[in-house]
């Protein structure tokens, strides 16, 4: 109680008051109740509304073993190997565009944080951030156009003669993948430029003037400095596509399903919501179970994450 | 003296656009001494010392190290290390690590890293503290864990930009002889970078005092403190009474100004000597400690009248005013007898001629 009464002397009694309704709305309204009310969902059968609350509507775990699979009319099991496929696929994939945004972008943070200054590095991040006022939707269909068939980058490959047919980048997947490592670019420069833009320079120089070449300078100095910023834009990068829809349904070849658009199919198409929210909740845990792994084998702690 | 590498800067300029930071900079730093870099802030200290470690290039002139010119040669390249003003230690490396990264960086193994970090740390007296972290050291330790890690580097030019300023008083008085002690034991070239005149005086072989990226003066600490060669230089290092005016007589080594307290003589600086007229505008600079009150034995006599008195311990210090509203400042040592007298009290000051110095007229420091 006395937390409270501190709160409340420090930023008087409309404040304080309002603070504690927006944070509790946002917290409880926006995110505990809307995920509760998921996990509910997804232990039930899928019941026409009639039976809903009837004897019938008990909990069950059917919607998450359906994942795995199912024993078959001749009580075989068989594996449910098309959507598994498709899960680890989804998360293969999302590692990857982490990965290669990683390798994208802490560069480019370090140049715009330790290197360029004034004027120049101002017009550098508006150049990063003006293409993201454009509707995500309109800029994967740009995307779309920009690795066509007769796109400006086959296009372009073609008359500098170095493919004579077009490369399909769409059924490749490399569509989707750039798509997906450009959609969330800025998420993984700004916590690294963040990160790196309070390191003193003059560790950099003493690291150089002690000898040190300018990979090990990174490797021993910035890069261990930089990791909160790292772990915190790979976390969100890596949940972020993982959870993608927009750019799977556009750019995503015709065989390749991502995760998110079997969710969306269950929801919307298959109409087993139930089924839909144990997907989605499967996706959830596992995004975040993989992450605290990576955390742990990388010695990141949580609470460093937010600095 | 003449066993390690000698650093020369010649005619070296360092401009940073239109602004010139250091002008016409020549020196000449012989191997294994400890040499000084004396001047305010901003006078360019920083920058003579960033060219010399390769950091940034002089616009005009050459630098060498060794006798080899080191155009072209990055600061991973020359044998030198440097001590940011900020030290600059690597807050997620242990203490040992931190030290040893020089050795890192050569491809050392673990243990013979190890090895020598715990020599090193012997030598600056933190034994067995390799396992911490930099946040866990005191100021004064960090100190030393810098001087360390560039020890660790067997540079033979250990370059240290105003290493203690950041210590009190204690500390920093201690880390001064330590310093010293180290720079003997090590024998390597020591370059010293500082603000503060004591500093430069107790620790080192010679002194280069700098006025806005120009070098007034480089001499031994002695010479700069007794025979100032320019304005400059007198009103900086130390403290100084100064009375501008002509030149009204000059008689061998010694000349008379015409000041607004009367008629005041003093020996000519070296430099200054030879270059000094009859009708000069001159300046006669003579210390505190140098300014007597009993008022006799020689000619140069002041009036003044007491402003405030401070007592210091070993000295006591007298503000006076003359008739003419000129500041002066005296220092006697403290031997338990009279003190000077309460405010406003009158007397006579007198000083020898040989203990006051003339120099042409010029800009003074600003205090
Ligand atoms: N990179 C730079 N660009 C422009 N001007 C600079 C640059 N570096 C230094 N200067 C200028 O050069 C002058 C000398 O700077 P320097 O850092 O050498 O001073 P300093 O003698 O080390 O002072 P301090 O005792 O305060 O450290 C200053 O006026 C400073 O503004
Ligand atoms: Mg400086």
């Amino acid at each position: 109680m006395n937390v409270f009464k501190n709160f409340f002397d420090k930023h008087g009694l409309i404040v304080g008051g309002y603070l504690i309704f927006a944070v509790s709305f946002w917290i409880l309204i926006l995110i505990l109740l809307p995920q509760l009310n998921m996990l509910d969902f997804s232990f039930r059968f899928n019941l026409p509304p009639s039976k809903v609350g009837g004897p019938e509507d008990v909990y069950t775990a059917s919607n998450y073993t359906f994942l795995m699979g199912r024993y078959n009319h001749e009580d075989v099991w068989v594996w449910n190997s098309t959507d598994l496929t498709v899960f680890y696929r989804t998360i293969l994939a999302a590692v990857f565009v982490t990965f290669f945004d990683l390798l994208l972008c802490y560069p480019i943070a370090y140049f715009l944080a330790q290197v360029a200054r004034g004027g120049f590095a101002r017009l550098l991040v508006l150049s990063l951030v003006v293409p993201f006022w454009v509707n995500e939707i309109l800029r994967a269909f740009a995307f779309r156009i920009l690795f066509g068939d007769v796109g400006v980058i086959n296009a372009t490959l073609k008359s500098m003669g170095i493919i004579d047919d077009s490369i399909d980048f769409i059924r490749e997947d490399i569509a989707l993948y750039a798509g997906l490592g450009y959609a969330y670019i800025l998420l993984m420069i700004f916590p690294i430029y963040n990160a790196i833009e309070s390191l003193d320079k003059n560790q950099i120089e003493a690291a150089r003037d002690l000898g040190s070449p300018w990979w090990r300078i990174h490797w021993r100095v910035v890069i261990p400095f930089a990791k909160p910023g790292i772990t915190s834009g790979c976390t969100m990068v890596f949940m972020l596509s993982a959870g993608a829809l927009a750019a799977p349904q556009i750019l995503g070849g015709p065989s390749s399903l991502w995760f998110t658009q079997l969710i969306y199919q269950w929801f919307n198409t298959g109409g087993n919501w139930p089924r839909g929210s144990a997907y989605a909740i499967i996706l959830l845990a596992s995004c975040i179970i993989f992450v605290l792994l990576m955390m742990r084998l990388f010695k990141v702690k949580l609470g460093e994450i937010g600095r | 003296m003449s066993a390690g590498v000698g650093v020369d800067l010649k005619d070296v300029w360092i401009r940073f656009g239109e602004f010139v930071a250091v002008r016409e900079a020549n020196v000449a730093i012989e191997g294994g001494e400890f040499f000084s870099f004396l001047g305010p802030s901003g006078c360019g200290k920083t920058t003579i010392l960033r060219a010399v470690s390769g950091f940034l290039d002089p616009s005009e002139g050459t630098i060498s190290i060794g006798g080899a010119n080191m155009a072209g040669i990055g600061p991973n390249k020359r044998p030198t290390a440097l001590i940011f003003q900020n030290l600059a230690l690597f807050p997620l490396m242990t203490v040992w690590e931190n030290i040893a990264f020089a050795m890192e960086v050569q491809g050392a193994g673990k243990k013979e890293r190890r090895r020598r970090a715990d020599e090193l740390l012997e030598l600056i007296a933190l034994p067995g503290q390799g396992e911490k972290m930099v946040s866990e050291l005191s100021g004064g330790q960090r100190q030393r864990v810098a001087i360390a890690r560039a020890l660790c580097a067997q540079p033979d030019v250990l370059l240290l930009d105003e290493p203690l300023s950041a210590l009190d008083l204690k500390l920093r008085q201690h880390m001064r002889s330590e310093l010293r002690a180290i720079q003997r034991q090590v024998g390597i070239t020591f370059i010293y970078i500082t603000h503060d005149q004591g500093e430069a005086l107790t620790m080192s072989d010679h002194v280069a005092v700098m006025k806005a990226g120009v070098i007034e003066q480089i001499s031994d600490g002695q010479t700069i403190y007794d025979d100032p060669s320019t304005a400059f230089v007198a009103s900086f290092v130390g403290e100084n009474n100064a009375f501008a005016g002509k030149v009204s007589a000059i008689s061998k080594n010694q000349a008379t100004i015409d000041t607004s307290v009367g008629k005041l003589r003093g020996r000519i600086a070296t430099a200054a000597r030879g270059t000094i007229n009859k009708g000069d505008e001159a300046m006669i600079f003579v210390r505190p400690e140098a300014v007597s009150m009993s008022g006799t034995g020689t000619s140069n006599k002041i009036k003044a009248r007491v402003r405030t008195e401070e007592f210091e311990g070993a000295v006591y210090n007298v503000f006076l005013n003359t008739e003419s509203g000129e500041a002066v400042k005296l220092s006697a040592v403290n031997q338990g007898g009279a003190r000077a007298g309460s405010p406003g009290t009158e007397m006579t000051l007198s000083f020898n001629a040989a203990q006051a110095v003339v120099l042409p007229r010029g800009e003074l420091a600003s205090e």
